[in-house]
């Protein structure tokens, strides 16, 4: 990850993705966590794109970390990151950008393949805004260039997750055949 | 960290990465796609480039995987790499 300049201001809204409701973090436990019940068809597809989810998530740690490492006391309060600092020095955090930590509360599993599917896609298209908006709000061109990968990710991850649906919906017609 | 590594290191790293993500992308695809020849055949086919980038690699820098995942021949060079938040 390629970060050219100390911008405390920019880490403090990236850290969304890192301890965010819609953040990799909570990507890859949802994924990973819907593994074990899911259709056989599918687990392959949860695994993959859950541990894809944890290589997103060093990718944003690298960039808020590069981002902060030089900072100054007074730069990470202008940023109005004073409050974690005062909490966590200069190690991250799994919070989200208005500062309230992560929680599982965010994730649902429902017992049923489709719902948990239709869930993935929908949490897919909320990261895939967030990152819009992340794109929108810096003019960093390294950042943005790392945004826009990430970005074009969920777009794929949503477009898989839509063909899963497809796949369980014929394997539950096929079933309903007995 | 970053300022001691040669060009090679960098040229080496990206190629690898870019091949990781063929890879990547052909799984997830093949995942949903499981009888495409095409893309059976192209995974392969990156698979023998990756072994042949990742023997370059870690013949002139080090260990690229954990758990004694690549070859030590001498020392416990792992703990020494620079960390990918680091280059």
């Amino acid at each position: 990850m390629k970060v050219s300049k100390c911008d405390p201001r920019l880490a403090k809204y990236l850290i969304e993705q890192y301890g965010g409701a819609d953040g990799e973090l909570a990507a890859a436990l949802r994924y990973l966590n819907q593994r074990y019940t899911i259709p056989d068809k599918v687990i392959g597809l949860l695994t993959d794109i859950g541990t894809e989810e944890f290589a997103h998530l060093e990718m944003i740690a690298t960039m808020v970390y590069k981002l902060t490492k030089d900072a100054t006391v007074e730069q990470m309060e202008a940023a109005g990151l004073g409050g974690h600092l005062v909490d966590h020095g200069f190690d991250l955090y799994y919070h989200n950008a208005a500062g309230n930590p992560f929680t599982v509360a965010c994730l649902t599993a429902k017992g049923d393949p489709i719902a948990n599917l239709y869930e993935d896609i929908a949490a897919e298209e909320k990261a895939r805004a967030t990152y819009q908006w992340l794109i929108d709000i810096t003019d960093d061109a390294d950042i943005q260039d790392g945004l826009r990968f990430l970005r074009e990710r969920e777009v794929i991850h949503a477009l898989r997750f839509r063909e899963a649906v497809e796949m369980l919906k014929g394997y539950q017609e096929e079933k309903k055949v007995f | 960290m970053s300022t001691g590594l040669p060009k090679e290191y960098y040229r080496l790293l990206e190629e690898l990465q870019t091949v990781d993500f063929v890879l990547l992308e052909l799984s997830l695809y093949l995942d949903t796609h499981p009888d495409d020849p095409q893309a059976i055949a192209q995974v392969q086919q990156f698979y023998l480039r990756r072994q042949g980038l990742v023997q370059q690699f870690e013949t002139q820098f080090g260990p690229l995987q954990e758990y004694a995942h690549s070859p030590t021949v001498m020392g416990w060079p792992w703990a020494e790499m620079p960390w990918p938040w680091q280059v």
